[in-house]
């Protein structure tokens, strides 16, 4: 696999079971997680997070080493974790759907 | 580093003058004077509000006496409930030259800004002789914000601020950081840093504070173009703010104010006192800003990852960029690539070494880019705080 490929996710804890995208990641990509190769299964953008391993619902998102929140729904290795599928476990946060501002998300 | 003496001992970076209004209604005749008299370092602040509030009074004294200002000029209706004399008192006991224009005495709008034009060219000659001193490191405070925050922030710009912090605390510098909102969940890593116990239960005391107001508020401190840069949860955002700090021992909380007692890393309790009554803790960012520059913050680090463009009245913001992206659809607006780092082509120490060098920079006199830019944003809103317990300051109380 190429240099680009190998620098396209950064963990930032060992203990973390999510990836920081350190630039924007095509569908079909070619992810190296932990040895496993993956295709990713949709667009991701720089600074999202991917799971480095499958998650279940209520599991608890580890970044920095620390929890950030909860998974809702079932997740697998080198998919996208974002609001679709993780909530805080401390406060709801505004977005653009609770505003009815959807059309102003790109 | 050369700067202004001021007379409570403290040293100024700039020497501004400062427009000051006290209801809207004294808004446009406040920001004509600015706009007529043309001047980069003629600077516009107010509060649009006509009830009384201690807060936003002991907001407005300490701004106008900051040591980047130099001059006050006060523009009144005539009929608002801010303490005037009050304001124009705190200024005249420090030294510095202030007048106040108040509009219904003065003949009405044209009278008034021709009144004020003239009363800031007059001001602007008094204060050109103010005696200059050299300025240390160890004289300045630096603040710190994040606006625009992404997934990047945190990885990028925020750790490098936080590098950089490290290393003005070891020179003796006093540092800033705030937003306890952004730190939920951050709580207990941050007591740990205290410099007494008793610190670190009053620091977890303004966490859970925060976290009870914006419950009621219905939100985090959170928008959905945090979201958008791939933040899902406050206690994500908070995690990459946090980073801001660096890692020194706390030293103190303090309250927007409240300058802090002795070198060393503060915290800035932004959240009001007491049940909510006028709102979110903080309508934006420059809300924020205005709070540490009342702390005395000569320069404001603005870390940004989806890219704010504002600077601030009063003390330079110099801006830096944690998204590689961001830096190239708005480079103008940026004045460190904090960005590199993601892309492996510098490291955190390197990008903090730099924001140092463009501290000292702009402590030097040269603008920075939102500066430059003219960017003076400003506001003040209605708040309401009780001053802080001594668990919240050891330094001053181990000399009490």
């Amino acid at each position: 696999m190429s240099q680009k490929d190998s620098n396209q996710l950064i963990l930032l804890h060992e203990k973390d079971n999510v990836l920081a995208c350190r630039r924007k990641i095509h569908r079909g990509d070619a992810l190296m997680i932990d040895g496993l190769a993956i295709a990713a299964s949709g667009d991701v953008d720089v600074g999202h997070k991917i799971a480095r391993i499958e998650l279940d619902t209520g599991d608890v998102v580890l970044k920095y080493g620390v929890p950030i929140g909860s998974i809702t729904q079932a997740t697998r290795i080198g998919e996208h974790v974002h609001t679709h599928n993780m909530k805080s476990d401390y406060i709801p946060i505004t977005t653009r759907q609770s505003t009815g501002d959807e059309t102003n998300s790109s | 580093m050369i700067g202004y003496q001021r007379s409570d001992g403290r040293k100024g970076i700039r020497n501004v003058i400062v427009v000051a209004y006290l209801v809207e209604c004294a808004h446009h005749v406040a920001r004509r004077i600015v706009d007529v008299s043309a001047d980069m370092d003629v600077h516009l602040i107010g509060f649009p509000g006509c009830y009384p509030n201690e807060y936003s009074l002991r907001m407005m004294q300490k701004l106008c006496s900051h040591p980047n200002v130099g001059g006050v000029l006060i523009v009144s209706l005539g009929c608002e409930g801010f303490n005037r004399k009050g304001l124009h008192a705190a200024v005249a006991t420090t030294g510095r030259p202030v007048e106040t224009l108040v509009i219904q005495e003065r003949g009405g709008t044209a009278a008034t800004i021709a009144a004020g034009v003239n009363a800031v060219a007059a001001m602007k000659k008094s204060i050109a002789n103010i005696p200059r001193v050299a300025i240390g490191v160890e004289d300045l405070i630096i603040a710190t914000v994040c606006g625009g925050s992404d997934g990047t922030s945190g990885l990028t710009a925020n750790p490098a601020v936080g590098k950089c912090f490290d290393q003005l605390v070891a020179l003796g510098s006093t540092c800033i950081f705030e937003e306890t909102g952004e730190l939920i969940g951050c709580e207990q890593i941050m007591a740990e840093r205290a410099v007494t116990p008793a610190l670190g239960e009053a620091i977890k005391a303004c966490v859970d504070k925060a976290a009870r107001y914006y419950t009621v508020m219905g939100y985090g401190s959170f928008a959905p173009g945090n979201a958008d840069g791939g933040l899902t949860t406050q206690e994500e955002k908070s995690m990459g703010a946090y980073a801001k700090s660096g890692d020194s021992p706390i030293s103190g909380v303090i309250k927007p104010g409240d300058l802090p007692p002795s070198n060393g890393l503060y915290l800035l309790d932004v959240v009001p006192d007491g049940e909510p009554r006028f709102g979110f803790p903080n309508i934006n960012d420059n809300a924020e800003i205005a709070e540490l520059i009342a702390c005395g913050a000569h320069i404001i680090l603005f870390t940004t990852g989806r890219g704010s463009v504002v600077g601030s009245a009063i003390s330079p913001v110099i801006k830096i960029c944690a998204n590689p992206d961001t830096y190239q659809r708005m480079p103008d607006d940026m004045d460190v690539d904090a960005g590199r780092i993601l892309n492996g082509e510098a490291t955190l120490d390197e990008v903090g070494g730099e924001i140092l060098e463009k501290i000292i920079a702009s402590a030097s006199g040269l603008r920075s880019v939102s500066e430059s830019l003219g960017h003076q944003e400003f506001i003040l809103t209605y708040k309401s705080f009780e001053p802080v317990g001594p668990a919240c300051l050891p330094a001053r109380a181990s000399r009490a």
